[in-house]
């Protein structure tokens, strides 16, 4: 009897441990675009009836450029106030040190997910964020538009320039008088790098910083991939383009102003959301290839992932939270409601999701062919390449030198700051 | 007078405490830290460089002497001129535009209450927030000011604001002063209304016209107070951070020292760099306080 009530006491007893250790509250920070955030806090609601914690959503501008330095700094204050960041995938050799090694407490998951993705998120044989969804980027155009004047889908930028103009100019004649023909991503920011890097390596023009760590983007099929770019500001792309993020060009493009955009597949939900006057207008294809000897259609491998400060103050819930938002039925929802690129190689066979969001099996392709920017071999130093690089193609965009002198400007500065080495 | 002196400290003592730690401390680290070669990835490895982050020689093994350092960066220096120009053109405005509004507000008419309290609304408005109304007001496509532009018919095509070159620093300029005058309006009329109403009744019987009393008899007697609103406002816009951050982030033409500091020093693998960066924003502060300061006075001695 005795043996039995301090069992029974022990129970207890635990059982007010365990549900006290279970009353955590988390906090989480992300930026994300569109209705991101809204999904996130539907994700942790359901997360909270699971397990009793309470999580916070800390919402970030949707920049990562603004991101990255508020993040660097929490992390170098050893601010215990957030537990998850969700992380961009060019992030993880730069922050590296401050996260929690994931390794042993995602043992069970990860053979989930695409190998690439996890690998890109290793860094020094430390799992350092786990991927909750990816990014290539889509073409978007207006099928509706180029039914209409009998064009076909742009295979490479030279064909796109030439619809783009050509839709344009009817639509305008026609008394369409705001529309434009293609919008991207044109502000000075980490967006920019995305989208010339893939005019670069679209048209053969190689990947800025090679994975040995040559400076290679001081050559003649880069700079005729900037002299195209600059080609379309003010005449298929409007002159306010060189300020424009992701949301700013989806602005453009979703109230029915322009016939193309570049953008992640996150603009396709929202393009066929309730109330949108291009729903059901629009369609995606892979992005154009550029011309000449070594062409091929290229997109930058985007996405995003959670990461758990090595500061958190619980980091086992912390864990736990991330390990939830990755999971298959998670990312699922997700991708239903955001036309996220999963992350889960079963997702892409998904018969629900197939249905709902018809991008996503098409994408497969896609992004397992985009190609990672240089973060991996720039390490400690890729921001600053980076940002060297989109001013650069900024600079040649709104018309101040030309792409060649950039260019070899560029490719000093870069020599400059790799040193003796990245 | 010991016992007066002793007292005298003991009250400022708490004073000159909260600002050790809170203006000298984080100065003296900046300071300290451009001189190091820290890197926020790990503060602790740190280690002393001497003055290589603001001038440094490197001698390559071909014979080539190659200088480098902050002293030595266009973009550094080009953020300094960008930071000046927008403190020289924008003060100016403000100044001009404020002492103009001030002297309406100082006329009795009715409703002059309603006026005084609108004209601050911009005022009370947080930066970020205004910036982040303006940036959709500017917006290319969709903002309001491009539409009301066109309707009037002054401009054909629309100007994408905070993208271009020659437009981008003008915005930037038409939100600091659409904020910052009522600010200096509100000084300036402080200032009005302590003046004696007998010295202008005075002047206005010695025969003069408003506008000699404006030159000769008020703007000599609020001059003081103008300076001070000046040096208030060139202190502000010569660390202008968060109107350009939100408005034309990274675009060269607007980069002021305040956003080149924090790109070094967040964004970038250069904390070291940007405390050099920062070290150079607070001199180059001292510096033209105390230029402002002399020169203001100078003129106001000349005055009487």
């Amino acid at each position: 009897m005795k043996v039995f009530h301090a069992l029974l006491a022990l129970s207890v007893a635990a059982m007010l441990a365990a549900g006290s250790a279970r009353a955590v509250e988390l906090s989480i920070v992300s930026g994300d675009t569109g209705n991101g955030l809204k999904v996130l806090r539907e994700i942790l609601d359901r997360y909270e009836k699971a397990s009793g914690d309470k999580v916070t959503i800390v919402a970030m501008p949707s920049s990562g450029t603004d991101q990255f330095g508020q993040y660097r700094l929490w992390l170098a204050a050893g601010n215990s106030d957030v537990d998850v960041y969700q992380t961009d995938v060019i992030w993880a050799p730069q922050l590296a040190s401050q996260f929690v090694d994931l390794t042993q407490a995602t043992r069970d998951v990860v053979a989930k997910h695409f190998p690439s993705i996890i690998q890109s998120q290793t860094v020094d044989g430390r799992l350092v964020a786990l991927p909750i969804f990816t990014d290539a980027p889509a073409l978007y155009y207006r099928k509706d538009l180029l039914d209409k004047y009998g064009a076909k889908v742009p295979a490479t930028w030279k064909e796109l320039g030439d619809t783009a103009r050509l839709v344009m100019d009817k639509e305008r004649a026609a008394g369409n008088r705001d529309i434009w023909g293609f919008v991207f991503q044109g502000n000075a920011y980490e967006g920019l790098t995305c989208d010339a890097f893939e005019w670069v390596v679209s048209n053969g023009g190689g990947h800025i910083v090679e994975p040995d760590g040559d400076i290679s983007i001081n050559n003649a099929r880069a700079a005729a991939a900037l002299d195209m770019a600059k080609a379309w500001i003010g005449t298929i792309a409007p002159p306010g383009v060189l300020a424009y993020q992701e949301e700013e060009s989806r602005g453009v493009w979703q109230t029915g102003n322009a016939v193309f955009m570049r953008n992640w597949p996150y603009a396709y939900a929202l393009g066929n959301s309730e109330g949108s006057p291009i729903k059901g207008k629009f369609d995606v294809a892979p992005l154009p290839a550029g011309t000449g000897e070594g062409a091929r259609p290229a997109a930058t491998l985007g996405g995003w992932n959670l990461a758990v400060s090595k500061y958190s103050k619980h980091p086992d819930a912390a864990i736990e939270l991330v390990k939830f938002i990755a999971s298959p039925a998670m990312q699922k929802y997700r991708t239903l409601r955001t036309a996220n690129l999963p992350t889960i190689q079963a997702l892409y066979d998904d018969a629900d999701i197939a249905a709902q969001q018809p991008i996503i099996p098409q994408w497969k392709e896609v992004f397992l062919n985009a190609g990672p920017r240089p973060s991996a071999v720039t390490r400690n130093k890729y921001n600053e390449a980076s940002s060297q690089f989109w001013n650069a193609v900024h600079k040649t965009l709104s018309g101040e030198g030309s792409a060649a002198d950039n260019l070899a400007d560029l490719e000093a500065t870069l020599t400059r700051l790799k040193g003796k080495g990245w | 007078m010991r016992q007066r002196v002793r007292s005298a400290w003991l009250f400022l003592a708490p004073m000159l405490l909260v600002l050790a730690a809170a203006a000298g401390w984080p100065l003296s680290r900046t300071v300290y830290f451009s001189f190091t070669d820290a890197s926020l990835s790990d503060l602790d490895a740190r280690q002393w460089v001497g003055f290589a982050n603001y001038v440094s020689v490197l001698r390559m093994p071909s014979g080539r002497v190659i200088h480098d350092g902050l002293l030595l960066d266009p973009v550094w220096w080009s953020a300094v001129w960008n930071t000046v120009r927008f403190a020289v053109v924008s003060v100016t405005c403000e100044t001009i535009l404020g002492m103009v509004v001030a002297l309406v507000l100082n006329a009795e008419f009715p409703g002059r209450g309603i006026v005084r309290a609108a004209i601050l609304i911009p005022w009370a408005i947080p930066t970020i927030v205004s910036a982040k109304m303006w940036q959709w007001m500017l917006n290319d496509q969709f903002g309001i000011i491009n539409v009301v532009l066109i309707n009037l018919g002054l401009i054909d095509h629309k100007i994408a604001w905070t993208a271009s070159a020659d437009t981008a620093m003008a915005a930037v300029l038409i939100v600091d002063i659409w904020k910052t005058t009522p600010f200096m309006a509100l000084l300036i009329l402080a200032a009005l209304q302590m003046l004696p109403r007998e010295i202008i009744e005075v002047a206005k019987l010695d025969g003069a016209n408003p506008w000699q009393i404006f030159w000769r008899v008020t703007l000599p007697l609020i001059r003081p107070a103008v300076m001070v609103a000046v040096i208030f406002r060139a202190l502000d816009a010569l660390r202008i951070f968060d109107l350009i951050y939100v408005l034309t982030p990274n675009n060269a033409h607007t980069k002021s020292m305040s956003v080149f500091a924090r790109e070094n020093l967040f964004e970038f693998d250069k904390f070291a760099y940007g405390s050099a960066a920062s070290t150079l924003l607070f001199l180059i502060l001292a510096l033209l306080t105390i230029l402002t300061i002399r020169i203001g006075r100078i003129s106001l001695e000349g005055g009487r």
